[in-house]
């Protein structure tokens, strides 16, 4: 105990001295946290739209005025014709280009079948699906509006199906930034854990100075401890700050267990830790290291269901994200934040991430050599 | 296994693919001896030392320092000895007091030891002025002086010096070789690599290796006799001659 105490003191110091990582450490994940949590938004906002109005009345006029009170649609631009508008999706101009055909209103207010087309640059896919939904739902809006002489019938019949009456639970105003605020504070911890744990050992084995603690009788476990703990602590400290943002900052709700969610972050914690150090023990730069870590947090974040969601992966990338600590932990993260999950809800998780940590950390001890072969 | 012997060596043997960094190496070193281990660059001075401190495995022959086995109890060789690295391995974001408490107390002294210690020191060393300061800034002469006194914080019984003078200028190699003869005297068993031919002259006893293997061992005097050189540096040359491992 008393040598980790040493290793530790020595540790803090470096750490509180090192100018140039320092504000690495403590500023930019907060920053991130911040801009992150604002930027990423699934949230359709202005969508810059080219109109084609063949009809030209004011039922026309009146669509497209409709769909621009709603603030999700902009009309940049018109003219007569759609090539226009498909030229400005290729620059980049529009997202959408919306026809509407010649005798709209006679055929809208006659009952008759009439349709309006979107033409949707549909290479971010997702929100090609937005665009399309908030157009569909603008439209069927609209057309309820303008035949108030609808047929009796259709009344009657719209009554007579199955009314869908949708209830949001846990995020009731579909409010992205509790989506993502607490996905985001489990990758800035990741971060911390795995990339400083281990690149600080790679950085010892590079200057050197590794050599001179191989040679006292130092215990291996002491070693890493001394590496682990400032990480740990560190870690934990950064994800109560952010956990403050979160509350103070974001309003996000803390349904559930504050104290819970720590104690299950101390788990996580080691699990990454466990990894960066594993990787320490198999590279000998801290470019080498690096990599191999960018590799594995790439691959984690974006199968572990930040963005997007795990349950539309397919089957077999399901499967892989078992073996994945990130997926787990923003897992736990929002259903311990957002629905207030207990206990009873997150063991099996909870158990998942344990079983990692007896794997990794015995696994990266074991090859944590103070002797080469 | 002799307990008059500091450090016994028997066709110690160290292999890196094909290539044999060190070769049959033989010797023994007694306690309270200053042994000069002599070798151009690449003769495989480093190599012998990280195996005789278990740093390094040897891939064959027998070896034991301060009567431990070096394949079997590393560990408590490490808490006999006291190492010099070639190259400077102490903390230059510490000060020169933070590097002293923290392998003071990885050695396992008392608080008080570990204070009583560092004053001795660094009086000794005339470093008392810089004891805040970050080693990062101070000159290598000093920082030398005091990564020789790290190695020997914990009184160890066997000091290795690898190439401690390289670099320093010559007052400093003086200062140094007498904090050598200082620890010699206290009787700690001094086991040093060198460059410089003078200060082979300093050594009880001298093994000169080449190409991985010892061609010559004995004192100074023995040495000069045997090769009829002036001094010790005829003697390298005539033996470093021959050698293939070109710098």
């Amino acid at each position: 105990m008393r040598t980790i105490k040493f290793l530790l003191q020595k540790e803090f110091l470096q750490i509180f001295r090192n100018k140039g990582m320092l504000p690495i450490i403590f500023l930019m994940p907060m920053i991130q946290l911040v801009v992150l949590s604002f930027a990423a938004t699934f949230e359709l906002k202005e969508v810059d739209v080219h109109l084609v109005d063949f009809d030209r009345s004011a039922t026309s006029r009146a669509l497209v005025t409709k769909m621009q009170a709603t603030g999700y649609f902009n009309i940049q631009s018109h003219s007569q014709d759609v090539d226009d508008g498909i030229r400005m999706m290729r620059s980049n101009d529009i997202q959408l280009a919306l026809v509407i055909p010649q005798h709209f209103e006679r055929d809208v207010t006659s009952g008759s079948p009439t349709s309006v087309q979107l033409n949707i640059d549909a290479v971010d896919g997702s929100t090609a699906g937005l665009i399309q939904g908030y157009g569909r739902s603008i439209i069927q809006d609209f057309s309820v509006e303008v035949q108030p002489q609808i047929k009796q019938i259709q009344q009657q019949r719209r009554r007579a199906g199955i009314n869908i009456i949708p209830a949001n639970w846990y995020n009731p105003n579909l409010d992205y930034i509790k989506y993502m605020v607490p996905g985001i504070l489990v990758v800035l911890v990741s971060m911390i854990g795995m990339f400083l744990s281990g690149m600080n050992i790679v950085r010892e084995r590079e200057i050197g100075t590794i050599e001179q603690l191989n040679v006292t009788p130092i215990k291996r476990y002491q070693f890493i401890a001394g590496k682990l703990l400032p990480f740990w602590i560190i870690g934990l400290f950064e994800l109560v700050v952010g956990l403050l943002i979160a509350r103070l900052g974001f309003n996000i709700p803390f349904v559930g267990s504050v104290l819970l969610l720590l104690a299950i972050a101390g788990i996580y914690l080691l699990v990454v830790e466990g990894i960066g150090l594993f990787i320490s023990t198999i590279t000998s730069t801290q470019q080498q290291a690096m990599f191999i870590a960018w590799f594995l947090m790439v691959v984690f974040i974006l199968m572990g269901g930040l963005f997007t969601p795990i349950e539309s992966m397919p089957g077999w990338a399901q499967d892989l994200t078992l073996f994945n600590p990130v997926a787990h932990f923003i897992k736990i993260m929002r259903m311990v934040l957002l629905k207030g999950a207990g206990w009873a809800e997150v063991q099996h998780l909870v158990g998942i991430l344990t079983l990692m940590v007896v794997i990794i950390l015995p696994a990266a001890i074991f090859r944590y050599r103070k002797s080469t072969g | 296994m002799n307990e008059e012997l500091a450090i016994q060596a028997n066709d110690l043997t160290r292999k890196f693919g094909d290539f044999a960094a060190v070769d049959q190496i033989s010797f023994e070193v007694s306690q309270g001896e200053i042994f000069g281990f002599l070798g151009a660059n690449g003769a495989g001075k480093t190599t012998a030392i990280r195996m005789l401190i278990g740093l390094l495995a040897p891939t064959s022959g027998k070896a034991s320092v301060a009567g431990f086995d070096v394949y079997t109890q590393a560990e408590a060789i490490k808490r006999k000895i006291g190492y010099m690295s070639q190259k400077f391995s102490l903390y230059t974001d510490l000060t020169v007091w933070e590097n002293i408490r923290l392998y003071g107390g990885i050695y396992g002294l008392s608080e008080d030891n570990i204070k009583a210690k560092a004053e001795e020191l660094l009086s000794s060393l005339q470093l008392e002025s810089v004891r805040d300061k970050r080693i990062g800034s101070l000159p290598l002469g000093w920082k030398q002086k005091l990564a020789f006194s790290v190695a020997m914080l914990h009184e160890p019984d066997i000091v290795f010096l690898d190439e401690p003078t390289g670099g320093v200028d010559p007052i400093t190699r003086r200062q140094f070789w007498e904090q050598i003869y200082q620890a010699a005297e206290e009787g700690t068993t001094v086991f040093v690599t060198t460059h410089y031919m003078d200060e082979a002259e300093y050594c009880d006893r001298v093994s000169i290796m080449v190409d991985g293997k010892i061609e010559a061992l004995d004192t100074p005097a023995g040495l000069r006799q045997a090769y009829q050189a002036d001094d010790i540096e005829d003697v390298f040359i005539e033996l470093a001659r021959g050698a293939d491992r070109a710098e």
